[in-house]
């Protein structure tokens, strides 16, 4: 646990001089940003501000934008569950390989992952005659921007279950099972409560990217205003429209969202901390 | 009600952890499964547990066939070595959990189970405990856990996998006597993963040896220490010493002295056999009279405190040779004295023998600790 390491006072020039620059640094990339966000966003009074959202096309960004989350947050914890679980659990040929796969969003650009799908389900695309044939429209429409969505961010659950997974181990769950308890009863009665925190902690990492990508989205939306924006496409194509009210506006909700989410995941460690305190070594 | 095992055989990838091995165990009988590690005695747990399927042989417990039920319809608790406490469950919902998942149809009532866990807590010497998580528990009082929630849904069998490896030895040796007594208290049919002989001598009523994946003998310990199967059982259950000799007629011949064989019937009518004999320091004597039968040795030190002491002997063609003796008689003897000696009993292994030069250097399996 982080509180257990011990730490010095910082004394003499050399330690505080480090300390000045990592202070600077940090106010330079991350705070004078966030500062012009909400300087600019409300550089005109307040009502200009909120009437940014009176924008139908706005409105409908964020609708969209909530939409694809709550597709595909439920959707990669479901699949972050089932493969963490097969990895930790259980030993089978092509573990390694399955781990590989599941980190190779975080190493390849967004905008191959949207590529990809556009490559499969696009207009010159290998299902495309298919596709057609059938009326259904998956790039440039929803189902394209949750593909892409989906992709990116497919390891942030996964990533955060399989180690505490793999240090459990299925003790507890062979356990349960010697004492009569089903696969399902297992599941929800062991396995789940004892990943709790780290899933949560997953979902909101995966929540707050998934509402967040740009450029896998923006290869498959299609850019159709009121229709496949998100709410990160509607900041730029406010943005070059040169109304920089509206667009500093929109971006203040998303920085908003990244301050929520930190939040919520240091109280969401802590919570971690206490339930290690009261089940380690158990 | 009996459980018996048949011709089982287990093989992980080219190594056979099970071969062949066959057992009875008797209703209400505490029996452990002793031997080195990788000897199999988890995997046959393991099997009994429904934990692991073997690739032959069957397993019938009361005419149930109990390969065709898997781990959860056998009805049997099982204690793992790292207990696999519920960490986010308190000590009576984990106590309860083999009750509390019960299909609605079979689950006692609220009250019922409730009833059940304390009758456990005290049953198990850890009343007041039931709020408590695992991880607020010492490492003994997480194995008492762990054993009450084995045993809460009345399993047909209780099975523990080295219970008290984790322990220290005091925890050890008084869990050891609780475990005993739970058992003879409620008489379930009990079997114990140990690799520990003492823990395995002084708990069961019987013991069953296993090596590589075989049985080597099952009996009380008493059977064990007095009629051992083979040189491997001798040995496995205490200090040896080794000896070239040459055995005929149930009899073993050394330089200077010879001794009965234990086991000689398995080997009667084969002639003279040369072979390595193995005698306990117990079994072992010391004389230090100027006539008479024995190797001789030159006593090199003399160590251990209380009633019983070691000596540790040096004979000219190498070989190191221990003695336990009781007090008033080792202090006859002291360091350096050329003594001359004998042992009441030996086991031979056949063939093995090994030419004095290169047992210069080999020491005796497990020496004896001086």
């Amino acid at each position: 646990m982080i509180a257990t390491v011990a730490r010095r006072p910082i004394n003499g020039p050399l330690p505080l001089l480090l300390l000045v620059l990592a202070l600077a640094w940090i106010s330079l990339v991350i705070g004078a940003p966030l500062a012009t966000v909400l300087v600019q966003a409300f550089s005109k009074g307040v009502g200009p501000f909120f009437d940014a959202f009176k924008d139908p096309d706005a409105l409908a960004a964020v609708r969209l934008t909530l939409i694809v989350a709550a597709i595909t947050v439920p959707l990669n914890a479901v699949f972050g569950l089932a493969a963490a679980w097969s990895i930790a659990k259980f030993n089978f040929k092509g573990k390694a390989l399955l781990l590989a796969i599941i980190d190779l969003p975080l190493s390849m650009s967004p905008v191959v992952s949207g590529l990809v799908w556009v490559l499969l389900f696009g207009a010159s695309g290998w299902f495309a005659p298919w596709l057609e044939a059938s009326g259904v429209k998956i790039v440039f429409a929803l189902p394209g921007i949750v593909l892409g969505t989906v992709l990116v961010t497919l390891p942030l659950i996964a990533r955060e279950l399989i180690p505490l997974m793999s240090a459990q181990g299925a003790d507890e769950e062979l356990a349960a099972a010697t004492l009569g308890a089903g696969g399902w009863t297992t599941f929800f009665k062991i396995t789940l409560p004892n990943v709790r925190w780290a899933l949560l902690h997953g979902v909101l990492l995966c929540n707050a990217r998934a509402m967040g990508e740009f450029g896998a989205v923006s290869v498959l939306s299609g850019h159709i205003r009121g229709l496949t924006e998100t709410l990160p496409l509607h900041v730029e194509a406010v943005y070059n429209e040169y109304d920089f009210v509206g667009a500093f506006a929109c971006a203040s909700l998303l920085a908003g969202l990244a301050v929520v989410t930190l939040v919520a995941k240091t109280i969401l460690e802590r919570a971690d901390q206490m339930a290690a305190k009261q089940g380690s070594a158990a | 009600m009996t459980l018996v095992v048949d011709g089982v055989c287990k093989q992980f990838g080219r190594f056979p952890a099970l071969n062949n091995v066959s057992l009875e165990v008797r209703d209400g009988e505490f029996l452990t499964l002793l031997g080195p590690s990788g000897s199999g005695k988890t995997t046959l747990l393991r099997v009994l547990a429904g934990l692991d399927r073997p690739d032959r042989g069957s397993v019938f417990l009361n005419g149930v066939d109990f390969l065709r039920l898997s781990a959860r319809e056998r009805r049997v608790g099982l204690v793992f070595q790292q207990y696999a406490l519920f960490r986010h469950m308190t000590v009576a919902k984990n106590i309860a959990f083999g009750l509390d998942v019960r299909p609605a149809r079979t689950r006692p009532s609220r009250d019922a189970i409730k009833a059940r866990v304390s009758e456990l807590l005290t049953l198990a010497h850890i009343d007041g405990l039931g709020a408590r998580y695992p991880a607020q528990l010492s490492g003994g009082q997480r194995q008492r856990v762990a054993v009450a929630r084995a045993l809460a849904f009345e399993p047909q069998l209780l099975l523990l996998d080295e219970p008290f490896g984790a322990l220290d030895t005091k925890v050890r040796k008084e869990l050891r006597g609780e475990l005993r007594r739970i058992h003879d208290e409620t008489g379930v049919t009990t079997i114990l993963v140990t690799h520990d002989q003492e823990e395995a001598m002084a708990l069961a009523d019987r013991v069953v040896l296993m090596n590589r994946g075989r049985i080597e003998q099952v009996g009380t310990p008493h059977e064990l220490d007095d009629t051992p199967a083979t040189p491997f059982v001798f040995e496995f259950l205490g200090e040896c010493n080794r000896l070239p000799c040459e055995v005929s007629n149930g009899v073993a011949r050394f330089e200077g002295f010879a001794a009965p064989v234990i086991g000689y019937g398995q080997s009667r009518g084969l002639g003279t056999v040369r072979g390595q004999a193995l005698f306990r320091p117990a079994d072992t004597c010391l004389d230090a009279g100027a006539a008479g039968d024995g190797l001789p040795v030159r006593v090199v030190q003399i160590g251990g405190r209380g009633a019983i002491r070691t000596l540790e002997c040096l004979a000219l063609s190498g070989h190191r040779l221990f003695a336990e003796l009781p007090e008033h008689l080792a202090l006859r003897f002291e360091v350096g004295q050329r003594v001359r000696l004998t042992a009441r009993r030996v086991i031979v292994e056949p063939g093995r023998e090994t030419d004095a030069k290169a047992h210069v250097d080999h020491q005796p399996a497990r020496s004896v600790a001086v």
